[in-house]
């Protein structure tokens, strides 16, 4: 209950970043945070005590093994973060081509 | 108790990821934040994403480094800062409680249910011959979650190749 | 590979760089190949492959890089590995219906088992890989772009 609390509170501070700053790049690590705190809630959910790695053993049978579905679902997560993560960042090249700045408040200056 | 710490590091490096005024301290911070959720996930039990996570946020560093170098800029304050910071301090507060509320629904930490990925455990050797029962999973019973991310990465790809096609022009004063 | 000091970086890297970068290669198609047996598998093994091509553009400059692969060839490897993936999956429809493992399992803990597994392991690995280093190839070309303007 703690650590889900805690993998909360990672979520949260991402948050305040999307929300709070004005620079393109915080934006960015802001997502980035919410990314991770959310790949790592998932696999929280599937640990079990005294568990073992989801791989068979050769010449020995094992009973307790962790969930391997949240992992196989999160394995996918982590390349398409980074996927939209380098989306991400280049458009911020281009803004930062076309307009000569990362502050957002300034974008809208001069667009309008 | 090794992943509370872990969690409290992960939580440390964030704060300064978002605070610090410096973009490549910024960047470096969030590195850390990276290579601690590689070291959970060794922690809990999933050794294929600690081997992806590390050269994932490896190829991301580098990108975020690519993209930030030279172009730091103050950050400015100014205007209504005292209320834009409340009204988004209230509503992570509000987030939390609600977060609160639902998290005490779960099942606790360390006691899943299991009751999907039972039948992947009794039969999935049998049935795909793969030993590593994360790929039997991603490549045959759930094969179809792998082609979604590969349609993702293509578009995702796609759009990078469009969006840096040729030089932008910058805009004439 | 030159040894010219025009681009990249000073001597030692380059020399380093020459002694590793091979091994880098081979251990990405290793966790590419043994992913139905070990930890790792298609995505970590591509992501290691395109690192080894990263390594090797930015201790010797972007023209070597290129001269290996070039962002074409690059983003058409990426598709074709995507539709070695997709042709897998169909190839299930002859024994009944998408995604089905149609070849022998073989015994289980050797390389050569588990039917369709490795061969999808294999075109996700080109995929995830080739399709990376278009990304980071596209990011550097712009910039030399901009420069030659």
């Amino acid at each position: 209950m703690i650590l889900y609390l805690l993998c909360i509170v990672l979520f949260s501070i991402g948050l305040y970043g999307v929300l709070r700053k004005r620079n393109l790049v915080k934006i960015i690590i802001g997502l980035g945070i919410i990314e991770y705190s959310m790949n790592l809630f998932f696999v929280l959910l599937g640990y079990r005590f005294q568990g073992r790695a989801p791989i068979d053993a050769q010449d020995q049978a094992i009973l307790t093994m962790v969930d391997p579905l949240p992992q196989a679902l999160v394995l996918t997560s982590i390349v398409i973060g980074l996927g939209v993560m380098a989306l991400v960042i280049s458009i911020a090249i281009r803004i930062y081509e076309k307009y000569g700045t990362f502050d957002i408040t300034k974008i809208k200056k001069l667009k309008g | 108790m090794e992943l509370h710490i872990l969690l409290l590091f992960m939580i440390f490096a964030a704060i300064i990821a978002i605070e610090v005024k410096d973009l490549l301290s910024s960047v470096i911070a969030v590195g850390a934040v990276g290579f601690a959720l590689c070291l959970a996930f060794l922690i809990l039990k999933a050794p294929d994403l600690a081997i992806t996570q590390l050269v994932v946020e490896i190829l991301c560093l580098i990108i975020l480094i690519r993209a930030t170098i030279k172009r730091d800029l103050p950050l400015v304050i100014e205007g209504r800062w005292v209320f834009n910071t409340i009204s988004t301090l209230a509503f992570i507060c509000l987030f939390l409680f609600f977060a609160w509320l639902a998290l005490r629904e779960l099942p606790r930490f360390g006691e899943p249910i299991m009751a999907v990925v039972k039948k992947y455990l009794q039969e999935g050797e049998g049935r795909t011959g793969a030993v590593n029962l994360v790929t039997a999973i991603i490549l045959d019973f759930r094969a179809y979650d792998t082609l979604g991310e590969a349609t993702v990465l293509f578009t995702s790809v796609i759009g990078i190749m469009t969006v840096l096609r040729r030089p932008g022009r910058i805009k004439k004063k | 590979m030159t040894t010219d000091s025009k681009t990249g970086m000073t001597l030692i890297v380059k020399t380093i760089t020459r002694l590793t970068v091979g091994l880098i290669l081979l251990f990405g198609i290793y966790i590419v190949l043994h992913g139905h047996l070990s930890p790792g598998g298609g995505f970590a093994g591509g992501v290691i492959v395109a690192l080894s091509f990263v390594h090797l553009m930015l201790a010797f400059g972007k023209d070597v890089a290129v001269s290996k692969i070039s962002k074409n060839l690059a983003s058409n490897l990426e598709s074709l590995g995507a539709i070695m993936f997709l042709s897998i999956a169909l190839l299930g429809f002859l024994g009944g219906s998408f995604f089905l493992n149609i070849l022998s399992k073989g015994t289980p803990f050797k390389l050569f088992s588990a039917g369709t597994i490795p061969l999808s392991n294999i075109s996700i690995g080109i995929k995830v890989g080739l399709g990376l280093f278009a990304i980071f190839l596209a990011l550097v070309l712009l910039e030399k772009a901009k420069k030659e303007k």
